[in-house]
């Protein structure tokens, strides 16, 4: 068995823990440019940055909400905080964490995991990253991997040639509000050539009721760059509705290689509508893992968009809905180049009334000849009050594109439990196993801390089952 | 010594609203094989599904005692790890769940006792020799993919691995070749003894050539109208059902106390 270590996620008692709230800065309820420009001068930014938010503010106030997918209707976003400080300062020691916020780590696991298998932890309290470290190898690499904050000040160059330029204000109300409000998060850049061998890690939580969670993470490789980034999510329990609006922005470059892996446990009042996407150029290839558990919605997305030729994109996801849930997930990958390829497969799982959708897009421009995309998605629902269902898009403006696609909509069957237990093995181990069974063919590519923890999920979500 | 293992007593049962066991009677000790025969549909698989438990199948009268304890409530899982199973006449594909780690987890339920992974991998290894079962099928699907044949064999290992008290074969043999039915026969054969007992439902008289059961009983209608020994098999297979109606029923062993 292996240890496990980036992943620790599972008993959701232990996540549940919450911190008395000790605020240096609170903003007001509702979004004002007064807000806005707090938050900025807060963190002492420049003033391109000022103006980015106070434009994206501008783009939110006049967005309508979704009226597709997930219904948004109880989300009340003037109740929701833009931005909340903890009352502490980055550190690079973890001696000097303070005790709250430590213990709260501590039952995560962080710097166990930091010792053994990580490069470098950037863990996410509230909106600001509280703890930074990363190891010294990789820093005589000219590896940087550091918080938003200190990166637009450290490297604003970099970061103002990239920032928001995948993912901009004007692609949906919440992307809108992320480039407002925007805070905390994580920085890498891989030099050209520079493979990191061990997985880079970060850990978002929010602590504050009523908080919202806008963290921007930025990674960035360079030519023949090879990464693996790993976003652990899990929040604690309110009973406000939580909001998370994060953005992520990859830029993956000729022939570099990124692995993005997370798997995201929200606690059950979650709104997560998060953004992601990839650019990649010639002969470069973006990995996708994504495990979306936990959240009372969730929205999400990843987009891989394969601009060089040769380009290639791969997605992993599993999406499992209990009871008042309603997952929307799904991969959208963009044929931009010649040869370009793509492989999404997927598989869902509802349960006790949980709604879980694939919701996928399949795009090829007119110059995208030769490439080739494989779709393969499956949902499984485990009783009749359950739904889940695949919605794969096609938009194709070339006809040579080599397309395989194969869904599946159904649900577990009587006379297979029937069977296990006739063997002995309980109604919950039944339904358990033919679960893991189901997602196998995903687990099985995954590396192995993530094979047990998606299984370890799985058995812990279908606890109770019965009855 | 042999003692009772089952006792079934005027078992009635239906599935959605159908009639279909019409008053079984049936007493099984350990050491004995009895055999059970019938034309398609007469309800052979429905008692084997009674017996094991199956939800879908309601008892609307009657009892079945297993070791002297009334089990007409007991869960499907709970049966199995009192020692009843069932060879199912068709089993169920599970992808992504292989053979080893299924019969690893259900050996552990059947007896309480955690399998070591090694240790576990050397039993499976020894009764797939037995079955003349290629080793890479420990690492398939369950089921997934196996040709009618494999499956048969691939409930037989299973029995052989979680070494049941009574073993119900709902035709075991059906869709074996030849050497498969021999093979299968001989596993069969090694692992009946004095202490558990087998009740095989089938329709051909190879298997029964190897086994020498010690009851044959004729099930027409949801009832047991006769019950002999092999030369009762073999009337059977030269004369076929058609000196068998249920209203002719001379009920086995029926001035048993239910
Ligand atoms: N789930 C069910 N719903 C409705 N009818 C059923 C169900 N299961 C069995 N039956 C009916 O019960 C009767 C007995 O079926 P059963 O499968 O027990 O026959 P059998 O003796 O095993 O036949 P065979 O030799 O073909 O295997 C049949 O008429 C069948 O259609
Ligand atoms: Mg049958």
């Amino acid at each position: 068995m292996s240890e496990k270590t980036q992943v620790e996620d599972i008993d959701r008692s232990l996540h549940d823990t919450k911190n008395e709230n000790k605020y240096r800065y609170k903003s007001e309820k509702g979004l004002t440019p007064e807000v806005i420009k707090d938050i900025s001068r807060e963190k002492d930014e420049p003033q391109w940055m000022t103006d980015f938010r106070l434009k994206s503010l501008e783009i939110y106030q006049q967005k309508e909400i979704p009226d597709w997918g997930a219904d948004l209707s109880d989300l009340n976003l003037d109740e929701i905080i833009a931005y909340i400080r903890p009352d502490a300062d980055l550190q690079s020691d973890w001696d000097e964490v303070p005790e709250e916020i430590k213990n709260t780590f501590d039952s995560l696991g962080i710097p166990e995991a930091e010792k053994k298998s990580l490069a470098g932890v950037g863990a996410q309290y509230d909106s600001e990253v509280v703890y930074h470290n990363l190891k010294e190898e990789l820093v005589e690499q000219g590896v940087i991997y550091m918080d938003m904050e200190n990166a637009i000040k450290e490297y604003e160059d970099v970061v103002k040639e990239h920032f928001m330029q995948l993912i901009t204000p004007n692609d949906h109300k919440f992307s809108a509000l992320h480039g407002a409000v925007w805070s905390g998060g994580s920085f890498v850049y891989v030099p050209a050539g520079v493979k990191v061998d061990i997985p880079l890690q970060s850990y978002f939580r929010f602590n504050a009721p009523g908080a919202g969670q806008f963290e921007h993470t930025l990674i960035i490789l360079e030519e023949g760059a090879e990464a693996h980034f790993i976003e652990g999510c899990s929040a604690p329990q309110y009973s406000i509705n939580n909001l998370h609006a994060g953005a992520v922005e990859l830029f993956v470059g000729e022939n570099a290689s990124l692995r993005y892996s997370t798997i995201e446990n929200w606690s059950r009042n979650m709104y997560n509508l998060n953004t992601k996407r990839a650019l990649v150029e010639e002969d470069g290839v973006i990995e996708w893992v994504s495990g979306s558990f936990g959240s009372k919605v969730s929205m999400l997305y990843p987009m891989s968009i394969l601009k060089g030729k040769g380009a290639r994109a791969e997605f992993t996801g599993v999406t499992f809905a209990a009871e008042g849930q309603y997952l929307d997930t799904g991969a959208q990958v963009i044929h931009a180049a010649p040869h370009t390829t793509s492989t999404v497969n997927t598989r869902s799982i509802a349960k006790g009334g949980g709604k879980a959708y694939y919701r996928g897009l399949l795009k090829a421009t007119e110059n995208a000849h030769h490439a080739k995309a494989t779709v393969s998605c499956e949902s499984l629902m485990l009783d009749n009050d359950s739904v889940s269902d695949t919605l794969p898009i096609m938009k194709l403006e070339t006809d040579d594109i080599d397309i395989g696609h194969e869904a599946k909509v159904g649900r577990i069957s009587e006379e297979s439990i029937y069977y296990l237990m006739s063997r002995g093995i309980d109604e919950e181990e039944a339904k358990a196993m033919i679960v893991r069974g189901f997602v196998e063919p995903i687990a099985k590519e995954l590396p192995l801390e993530y094979a047990v923890e998606l299984n370890n999920l799985i058995s812990l979500e279908l606890e109770g089952t019965i009855g | 010594m042999n003692k009772k293992l089952l006792n079934v007593c005027n078992l009635k049962s239906k599935v959605e609203a159908e009639k279909i066991l019409q008053g079984i009677n049936l007493e099984v000790e350990t050491g004995e094989i009895h055999v059970i025969m019938g034309p398609n549909g007469s309800g052979k698989s429905t008692l084997a599904n009674v017996l094991m438990g199956h939800p879908e199948h309601e008892i609307t009268d009657g009892k079945v005692e297993f070791e002297g304890e009334n089990i007409n409530d007991l869960a499907v899982d709970k049966r199995a790890k009192k020692g009843i199973f069932l060879s199912f006449q068709y089993p169920q594909e599970i992808p992504g769940v292989t053979v080893e780690n299924f019969l690893r987890t259900a050996k552990t339920a059947v007896t309480g006792e955690n399998q070591s992974i090694f240790d576990f991998k050397f039993l499976l290894e020894d009764k797939m020799k037995l079955l003349d079962i290629d080793q890479s099928y420990a690492d398939r699907y369950l089921n997934k993919g196996f040709s009618g044949g494999e499956k048969k064999k691939n409930e037989i290992l299973q029995m052989a691995v979680l070494e049941p008290k009574l073993a119900i074969l709902d035709e075991t043999d059906s869709g074996l070749d030849v050497d498969a039915t021999r093979t299968v026969a001989e596993g069969i054969k090694k692992l009946a003894s004095d202490d558990n007992a087998m009740i095989i439902i089938t329709h051909h008289n190879q298997i029964l050539d190897y086994l020498q059961p010690d009851y044959v009983h004729v099930l027409v209608d949801g009832k047991i109208v006769k019950t002999g020994d092999m030369d009762l098999a073999r009337e059977i297979e030269k004369e076929g059902y058609a000196a068998y109606k249920p209203e002719k029923v001379e009920d086995y062993k029926s001035a048993k106390n239910c």
